[in-house]
């Protein structure tokens, strides 16, 4: 009763600082946040007051059996459904502004135009679907892998619904015009705090489980897991030394200024593709790979070589987003150096992972969730190309600030993070809730091409539209002036844009697809279909032949 | 010390020993799973995560 009274009085206080904060506004967004703030604490001193058990009420909307085993999976399931439900909000959030591109009446003023969407669809996109898929897959594995249950389990729970809550701050901040202006890290200056925190409990849960392990070597997993927890800690506090205009105000100013600035925010924001997209998904990719082909991994010694050459080499290949800038020419080259460096263990990883199927390769055929894997594998192996070819010089002096870029972030992001997490939520939904198998394997399949030829139609446009585009501006004339006007460009583009947006609406629809397989699953149901693996089977031709021809 | 000499003292540093120590360390983390008599202990680490009874 004690303990109930106390968490009671915490939100109370948190409740009534929110609202006298919400009172004293210096602006009206911030005045929203902390009316939302307030609304979340009123919730939990809600459900601590009434005292009812509704950990066991959820258990029973999403049919969630209880963990009588070794594993705390609960944080874990509430993590693959935020997981599906942000991705689609981010691949729709995706595909309107792909379609306000290519047809700009759609930008509705001022909440829902594409300056404050873009923001909303790539922090949805990476921070919501990929941050929710990395924070369920790292306590899954963890556990697993170190046979202990979650430590803290009460800062577990923490850990998910504080990250949502970032996410909502994050994502109402941008469409009522609260942002830093800084690629992927938009929030502002209360947000990031928050998220600190976050971070910091998620740190404490994840070492405590590794901490009480009862096996003693830390699967290598368990090693990108831990690298992307610490690093993306680091970026965030470093990229975010803001000094806020007013407390009460969600205005603030960084700490770097001009080039400065500019080189921290895209150590930042590179890193943030090396250690959140990379690192955090490479250790999906060496825990679930390896479960579904039922084969260790190719070579743990590669693994290992590969592990530590991404750590060493990748924070220094930020300046690689500022080619051709105010920034010091060695410093270009240097990020160029190291970003072309950075091929070989990024294809370390790529041909760690095929090679675990080898002398299973039939599976691709027979197996929708590893032909989803290896498909992720693969655009891992293009990106890590085309990134390091871009960083080159003189092709960033074609492809820099064209749609190229573009084109090659969704190659990495849909095929690489995307695929690799859609695989991932059908290793975990049956398992999760103690199903005999997925729905609908079928479904599986139709998810995978949707979103493989959806995928296609986006890199191919935006290839096209990215050279198209870096040509045309730097087209000159005889008469030494520039050929084309930026609209020039605009109009050339339009075809390709459409042909985006088609793509983007493949790649949702596989989504969809995705939604009512693991919902049904949930639910327990059972699609009866014909299984993937036979073949034709014909009695007829199925027997020896009598008499030998003439 | 004036900024200009703090940096050139730490970019100095950066570009000597500093590299220096980031590679020699970065080769003997590389070289660690290499030692003799590791190769057991290395197929047991791919293998220990199919040893587990209660994942599904």
């Amino acid at each position: 009763m004690v303990t109930v009274l106390a968490r009671a009085g915490v939100w109370l206080v948190v409740l009534f600082l929110a609202v006298i904060a919400a009172a004293l506004a210096a602006d009206g967004g911030f005045a929203i946040h902390m009316a939302i703030v307030a609304l979340a604490a009123f919730v939990c001193l809600w459900f601590t007051l009434r005292n009812t058990d509704y950990a066991a009420v959820s258990r029973g909307i999403f049919r969630m059996p209880v963990d009588e085993g070794r594993y705390d999976d609960d944080p874990i399931r509430w993590g693959v459904i935020a997981t599906v439900f942000w991705g689609m909000a981010g691949f729709a959030a995706g595909l309107f502004i792909a379609l306000q591109l290519t047809w700009p009446v759609l930008n509705f003023e001022p909440f829902l135009n594409f300056g404050r969407l873009r923001p909303l669809h790539t922090s949805a996109v990476i921070f919501a679907f990929g941050g929710n898929a990395l924070i369920a897959t790292s306590f899954y594995v963890v556990q697993r892998t170190c046979r202990a249950r979650l430590a803290f389990p009460g800062l577990a729970r923490f850990v998910f619904w504080g990250y949502q809550l970032f996410i909502v701050l994050a994502a109402t901040g941008y469409l009522l015009g609260i942002t830093e202006s800084k690629e992927y890290a938009e929030p502002e200056w209360y947000v990031d705090w928050w998220l600190t925190i976050v971070w910091v409990a998620y740190l404490a849960v994840f070492v405590g489980t590794i901490i009480k392990r009862s096996e003693p070597h830390i699967y290598v997993a368990n090693w990108f897991y831990l690298a992307f927890i610490i690093t993306v800690a680091m970026l965030h506090v470093v990229n975010n030394l803001d000094m806020p205009v007013s407390l009460l105000g969600s205005k603030s100013y960084p700490l770097f200024a001009g080039v400065q600035g500019a080189l921290v925010q895209w150590w930042y924001g590179h890193n943030a593709v090396g250690f959140f997209l990379t690192a955090g998904f490479l250790a999906m990719m060496y825990y679930f790979v390896p479960k579904q082909a039922e084969r260790p991994v190719y070579s743990y010694r590669l693994s290992i070589i590969h592990f530590w050459s991404l750590i060493f080499l990748y924070i220094w290949a930020g300046p690689h987003h500022l080619h051709y800038t105010a920034l010091p020419d060695w410093a270009q080259t240097l990020g160029m150096v190291f970003s072309v460096m950075l091929w070989m263990p990024s294809w370390g990883g790529m041909i760690n992972g095929l090679m675990t199927l080898n002398g299973a390769w039939d599976k691709v055929r027979t197996d929708p969730i590893i032909r989803m894997m290896v498909m992720a594998l693969a655009f891992y192996g293009m990106s890590t190309f085309e990134g390091p070819m871009m960083s080159v010089k003189s092709v960033n002096s074609l492809s820099h600030y064209t749609d190229w870029t573009i084109g090659h972030v969704h190659s990495g992001a849909l095929g690489w993070n995307g695929m690799i997490t859609f695989a991932c939520v059908y290793y975990l939904v049956p398992r999760l809730w103690g199903r005999e198998r997925l729905y609908s394997l079928r479904m599986v399949n139709w998810h995978f091409w949707l979103a493989t030829i959806g995928i296609v139609f986006y890199a191919a446009s935006m290839w096209v539209a990215g050279i198209t585009q870096g040509l045309m501006w730097r087209e000159y004339g005889p008469d030494g002036y520039l050929v084309n006007s930026f609209a020039d460009t605009v109009a050339a583009l339009h075809p390709m844009f459409i042909m985006r947006a088609f793509g983007g609406l493949l790649y949702l629809a596989g989504a969809v697809v995705m939604v009512v397989n693991v919902w049904a699953t949930i639910l327990g149901k059972l699609r009866r279909e014909a299984p993937m693996r036979d073949a034709a089977y014909d009695p007829v031709a199925d027997r020896p032949i009598l008499a030998p021809a003439e | 010390m004036s900024t200009h000499s703090t940096y050139d003292m730490l970019r100095h540093i950066a570009d000597s020993w500093g590299l220096l120590a980031m590679l020699l360390i970065f080769l003997v983390l590389v070289a660690w799973p290499f030692r003799p008599g590791q190769r057991v202990k290395n197929d047991h680490a791919a293998n220990m995560i199919f040893k587990d009874e209660n994942d599904g």
